[in-house]
């Protein structure tokens, strides 16, 4: 884009570089800010339901669909309370350490094929990374609240995470197997076609691997059931127990941003990111069902798609925190080190294996050729296939190999 | 010398290069909050001005267009040393929020040590030609493939060099050694830090056994229940 404000447009390039980075990440804190607007009315409603309850009625006219604003409002107007032990500096950063991580994350997410704030060569690798400093925050503001319930808090947080990253990162390496890179664009495109087609399907031990992976996101964004940093029944309300007002609605954002974050990784990892269940633009003739030719117009039905399935990711939260009781801390651990590791280790093995002997499929030729989006090195392949190739991982290896050599 | 002055106020200069501006930004930030980690007598700040030291490092490595370290920097060092980091100072720590203070002599023994290395550094870095010259250009289409192929033993780089009939044998056999170290390692960690099992009898067990009550019974098996749970 910002290349289109040069060439097009005439403008400087840093002036066109600094509108297109000013435009994603106004974008990008539309996204979390928005959502997080809708999905605390979505909580509250969702809990209300589950609970026989109402919920917000009011507020807005009906549904009380205008109760997240006026929270929004209240907490704006509450007083900033610090105690008075706290170290002052660490104390007022720790939100926005912890919101910081949240969006640096989205940076490298795409929503469909493309529009994506940065595209990364090492994108899922860049997210995860990114997510796991969120914890910092979380350890700052429970140490420096200096409150005993904080630091219990930060310290549950500290270890739960450190310990969940494990598994979460065995997870995610098997969709980057069997996309054989590590760009989120270019395993969100394997998985164009029919629903057959996405990672979840492939085979028996991806279909167990994506719930290990939802359960190792559900603790790493710190939710029901392994929500122990802020156990309201034990700990007062943990890690953020002082903060109030504007400070405290920042560690919200950043939670629900996370949340989302995780489902939409999930969403292009295992369910097919952008495409829907049934190429409907390629049976219509509007496309050839390769999204480098793609026009905008479905590039943006692809960011609805992937919001959708986000949002039934968060919806799944919501519902598990509602229902299940609380874990305790050795229960947390249990599940982490007993279950989800070794089973992610295995289901890792056996995705291997399957590739090796089954690369077909279990009926060879029941896969429908996804894109050929593969990042090839040191193959050499059919000219349509090879275009494609080049316009999505962006340079081919004898032109890289020039230009390291020159 | 016109023109490197030139060069020299164009980086200053933000408007005119966003490359420049933002090597200057993460530099600066980098060296200022390394020094404050040495400055600053609080722990927890320690911690946070390393966070924002090692961070700016791994911007610097996305600025060069080396994505994979960069992120490999925030992983790992950002994100793996300080969350140690700070279970460390949480575990050790007697009273909140602690305060260390260095021995005179210990600044001056670090700060010579700092300064050598520094100078070798500094030297090394200089005597490498092609560090010289500016803009050797922003690398296009970074990808980690090259090293991922280079790790299970295919060398990118080299199959292009028609005297090579074929690839070098890339990083296989060292990789391959680090890793079942670093598994040792792990391994004889967590042998020696794990709990000692207890040999005195709980008061729960011996009320069990006093009991004397049959297995299987209501009261043996909320006993063992119990006892299985605080494991």
């Amino acid at each position: 884009m910002a290349e289109f404000l040069i060439e097009t447009i005439g403008l400087p390039v840093w002036l066109s570089w600094t509108a297109i980075a000013g435009l994603s990440a106004f974008l990008i804190l539309n996204v979390i800010a928005g959502g997080a607007l809708v999905f605390i009315w979505a909580e509250r409603k969702i809990a209300a339901r589950i609970q026989d309850r109402l919920g917000p009625t009011r507020t807005g006219g009906r549904f009380g669909w205008l109760q997240s604003l006026a929270d929004g409002i209240k907490l704006l107007a509450k007083e900033d309370l610090m105690p008075d032990g706290a170290d002052a500096l660490l104390f007022r950063i720790a939100p926005y350490v912890s919101f910081c991580a949240s969006f640096c994350a989205f940076i490298a997410l795409p929503f469909a094929f493309d529009v994506v704030g940065q595209r990364l060569n090492v994108g899922v690798f860049f997210v995860v990374a990114v997510l796991g400093l969120e914890v910092f925050g979380v350890i700052l503001a429970g140490y420096a609240s200096a409150s005993k319930w904080s630091l219990f808090g930060a310290m549950r947080e500290a270890a739960q995470v450190v310990s969940y990253e494990v598994p979460l990162g065995m997870c995610v390496v098997v969709p980057v197997m069997l996309a054989g890179s590590m760009d989120l664009v270019t395993i969100g495109e394997k998985q164009a076609g029919w629903a057959s087609n996405w990672f979840i399907f492939h085979d028996p031990f991806t279909f167990i691997i994506f719930w290990v992976y939802y359960t190792c996101a559900l603790a790493s964004v710190n939710r029901a059931p392994f929500d122990l940093a802020e156990a309201e029944s034990e700990l007062v309300a943990g890690f953020h127990t002082e903060y109030s007002g504007l400070r405290w609605s920042f560690f919200f954002m950043a939670e629900y941003g996370s949340m989302f974050l995780v489902s939409a990784l999930a969403a292009i990892l295992f369910l097919g990111g952008w495409n829907g269940p049934v190429p409907v633009s390629k049976l219509l003739g509007l496309s050839d069902g390769m999204a480098v030719n793609a026009p905008y117009a479905l590039r943006l039905l692809g960011c609805v798609n992937l919001f959708l399935k986000a949002a039934v990711g968060v919806f799944v939260m919501m519902w598990i925190r509602w229902t299940l009781p609380r874990l305790r801390i050795d229960q947390v651990m249990t599940t982490c080190l007993k279950y989800c590791t070794p089973i992610a280790a295995a289901m890792f093995v056996g995705v291997m294996l399957w590739q090796l002997f089954l690369p077909g499929g279990l009926v060879p030729g029941s896969f429908q050729n996804a894109a050929g989006v593969r990042e090839g090195w040191l193959e050499q392949s059919g000219s349509e296939e090879s275009v494609n190739k080049d316009s999505l991982s962006g340079i081919t290896p004898s032109r890289r190999i020039a230009e390291v050599s020159r | 010398m016109n023109h490197e002055a030139l060069s020299v106020l164009a980086s200053l200069f933000p408007f005119l290069d966003w490359h420049g501006f933002f090597f200057l930004l993460f530099a600066g930030v980098a060296c200022v909050a390394a020094v404050m980690v040495v400055l600053s007598d609080n722990v927890v700040r320690m911690a946070l001005h390393l966070v924002l030291s090692l961070g700016a490092t791994a911007g610097l490595f996305f600025l060069a267009g080396a994505e994979f370290v960069g992120a490999m920097q925030l992983m790992i060092y950002v994100g793996g040393t300080l969350v140690l980091l700070v279970f460390g100072v949480m575990l050790t720590a007697q009273t909140q929020l602690v305060a260390l203070r260095t021995p005179a002599g210990d600044r001056v023994i670090a700060g010579i040590l700092a300064a050598a290395l520094l100078a070798v550094l500094v030297q090394a870095a200089f005597s490498i030609d092609s560090w010289q010259k500016a803009g050797q250009g922003v690398a296009t289409a970074p990808t980690a493939t090259p090293l991922g192929m280079a790790l299970v033993g295919v060398r990118v780089d080299q199959v292009a060099d028609e005297n090579l009939v074929r690839p070098k044998s890339g990083y296989l056999l060292p990789f391959e050694i680090v890793s079942v170290h670093l598994l040792v390692v792990l391994v004889g960690a967590a042998y020696l830090a794990r709990a000692k099992r207890r040999r005195v009898p709980r008061p729960v067990d011996l009320v069990a056994s006093a009991d004397s009550v049959k297995p299987g019974s209501p009261v043996a098996a909320s006993s063992t229940l119990v006892a299985g749970g605080s494991e």
